[in-house]
């Protein structure tokens, strides 16, 4: 599904991605651990084509397609989606409009909006006045209208109360067709901090970022598990890099 | 009509020498609409679609009554609705022993050129009264059209709302399709009575060498709503308008809603005052103005004189091209401890951030941006007919393509 091969990416002018290798297969979903400006967030936004991240070298291939230049609405258009962390508040434009962009009916993403329990967020300008909730279901929902093969999430549990939490995990699954267990088509990349998501989702692989590269590849919950044991002072010294790859 | 005391509004422009000689040059180059004759022929089909597309209906099925003035003269002016009133001005300061107590109460005779040109030489203008009590479903539709190239048009309109009755208005303002240059000036006088209702809505559409100098005040009794919208969306040489309201009755409102473009070669120094003088008394500038190469000031002024008063004041501005210049000047003044009055303003192209938000939901860069255009200039208003809403989304669309 996505292949990231040897990928530096400059930031105004400063180095912050160095070398990253990254596979993700078909019906596989990932998670990216890593402290903050490690580059996790880069890296989506580099995949996604936003300006401002500058290729230096090294490609991106999505399904076996070179997209390291393609602009960003074509990358989606294949089929390339992301929750936005924070994203920007588009006045006279409502939710419903965002929904409308990914050519279902008024119908369907109406139908959409009330299984998520979001029908009255519909004709809302689009995160104006939003909680962090609100934003994550909004951005989730806008992804679930848009049917993207590879969604990639970045900490979508931050800012999310506990009640909230449980829904967000459910459209992350319906978005990662969780509930097919044979012949799965859609694969995932999370970014999560904190990584109280794993408690509502299965991942296949762990990755850990540390100064713009990948120190680790291995079981999320391992990973995770020694994260928070050890710190990632300890993945600095371990590199289990080699082992996995 | 009974008379009421009204607080004369002192002038609050500067008598700036060089502006009143710009002012006097501006006037001396037009013709005087009254020197044009009073002959008048039927609208042209180009004519009708351009009154069309300033709200004006001929047809004036869903309108409570018609006035069209076409240079000097009244082509009609007619009232179906009952409840409403509605004579030219100069009928109306025969009628009513020269309108005393409403005439020149709201704006000063001698605040500057314009109001002294008209003063000595009026061409007509509109009356419009709502009758005590009386809700006025349907809006009063008025036009003040320029017909010919190279006139001065004076015009004072004055509108009456009674005690607890509403009333809506819409202006359209336009020049005649293949006109460029003019000026047209307009007094206007809107006095809002107790618990009565007035909304306003303007739109212009001038030629692009016309000049048009509004003057225009507002009087809210207790209780009272005033709504104003203000849309001008094509080019026009220059634009300036500086309405004051005065909140003179407890819980008095009043709000003022502009959506602006200018392109190339237009300038428009637009914006509000409101003087908030009873408790209780809230009002409301918000202005969306988008520069697509011509220059836009947007001022706003709120003063708050009394107890427990709310105002707030937003200008938002969006450059689309390079040479464009939108000034915003917010003003707040509070002259007792009990008020909430704010300002927000923001000025600036539109975010890259926001475009490529769009971009990732598969819009391409230009459907991105024009949405961004759209939901910018989608203000809620009041009363706007479907045409109108329709040259609103096609004017957004070629802004866009003007960048």
């Amino acid at each position: 599904m996505l292949q990231v091969e040897d990928l530096w990416v400059d930031v105004q002018g400063r180095e912050v991605l160095k070398g990253i290798n990254l596979h993700i297969g078909q019906g596989e979903t990932h998670c990216l651990f890593g402290k903050n400006g490690s580059g996790k967030t880069t890296l989506l936004m580099t995949l996604m084509g936003f300006s401002g991240y500058t290729v230096k070298h090294g490609r991106i291939l999505f399904k076996g397609e070179d997209i390291t230049h393609l602009p960003t609405n074509e990358r989606a258009i294949l089929g390339l989606g992301l929750s936005f962390q924070r994203p920007p508040t588009l006045r006279g434009v409502k939710l419903a409009d965002m929904l409308a962009f990914s050519r279902i009916s008024r119908e369907e993403a109406a139908r959409l909006a009330r299984t998520w329990g979001f029908d009255h967020f519909l004709d809302r300008e689009v995160n104006l006045g939003f909680s962090g909730g609100e934003i994550k279901k909004s951005e989730l929902l806008q992804l679930i209208a848009q049917n993207p093969d590879l969604t990639l999430l970045d900490e979508p549990e931050s800012g999310v109360d506990i009640e909230n939490l449980h829904v967000i995990g459910e459209m992350i699954k319906k978005l990662l067709q969780k509930d097919v267990h044979k012949g799965r088509r859609k694969s995932g990349l999370i970014i999560t901090h904190t990584g109280f998501i794993l408690n509502y989702l299965a991942a296949d692989k762990g990755h850990v970022m540390l100064n713009g590269q990948i120190y680790c590849h291995g079981n999320p919950v391992e990973i995770f598990e020694a994260i928070q044991k050890y710190g990632y002072e300890e993945c600095a010294r371990c590199r289990n890099i080699h082992r996995t790859l | 009509m009974q008379k009421h005391p009204s607080d004369p509004v002192k002038n609050l422009r500067d008598p700036d020498p060089r502006v009143v000689s710009e002012d006097r040059e501006l006037l001396d180059r037009f013709v005087p609409a009254s020197d044009i004759g009073s002959g008048w022929e039927p609208f042209g089909e180009n004519e009708l679609g351009r009154l069309r597309h300033v709200g004006i209906d001929l047809a004036g099925s869903m309108r409570a009554g018609t006035f069209i003035q076409s240079n000097c003269n009244v082509a009609r002016c007619e009232c179906t609705a009952s409840g409403v009133e509605l004579l030219p001005i100069t009928e109306a300061i025969k009628r009513y022993d020269g309108l005393d107590g409403y005439l020149w109460r709201l704006v000063e005779k001698d605040e500057d050129v314009f109001t002294e040109e008209t003063a000595a030489h009026l061409d007509n203008g509109y009356f419009i009264r709502a009758l005590p009590g009386e809700r006025v479903v349907y809006p009063v539709q008025a036009c003040l059209y320029m017909r010919n190239e190279n006139v001065a048009q004076r015009v004072h309109n004055v509108v009456v709302a009674e005690e607890g009755s509403e009333l809506h208005i819409i202006t359209g303002c336009a020049t005649h399709p293949d006109l460029t240059t003019g000026l047209h000036i307009g007094i206007s006088e809107f006095y809002v009575k107790k618990g009565a209702k007035l909304v306003f809505t303007m739109i212009h559409n001038w030629g692009e060498e016309v000049h048009v100098r509004p003057r225009t005040g507002i009087r809210v009794e207790e209780d009272g709503v005033f709504l104003s919208n203000y849309i001008s969306l094509k080019g026009v040489k220059s634009v300036q308008t500086y309405p004051t309201a005065i909140l003179a009755g407890r819980n008095a409102l009043a709000r003022f809603h502009s959506v602006l473009v200018a392109p190339e070669g237009t300038l428009l120094d637009t914006g509000a005052r409101v003087v908030l003088d009873a408790p209780g008394s809230r009002a409301e500038i918000i202005s969306r103005t988008i520069s697509s190469g011509g220059k836009v000031l947007a001022r706003g002024h709120l003063i708050g004189r009394a107890q427990k008063v709310k105002a707030h004041l937003e200008c938002q501005g969006l450059i689309l091209a390079e040479q464009g210049v939108i000034h915003a000047i917010p003003e707040l003044e509070a002259h007792v401890a009990d008020v909430d009055m704010s300002h927000e303003a923001a000025v600036g192209r539109i975010a890259r951030e926001e475009i490529e938000y769009l971009m990732a939901r598969g819009l391409s860069e230009e459907e991105a941006t024009s949405t961004i255009v759209r939901g910018f200039l989608n203000v809620r208003i009041e009363g706007l007919p479907p045409e109108l809403d329709r040259e609103l989304q096609s004017v957004v669309e070629e802004t866009r393509l003007g960048m």
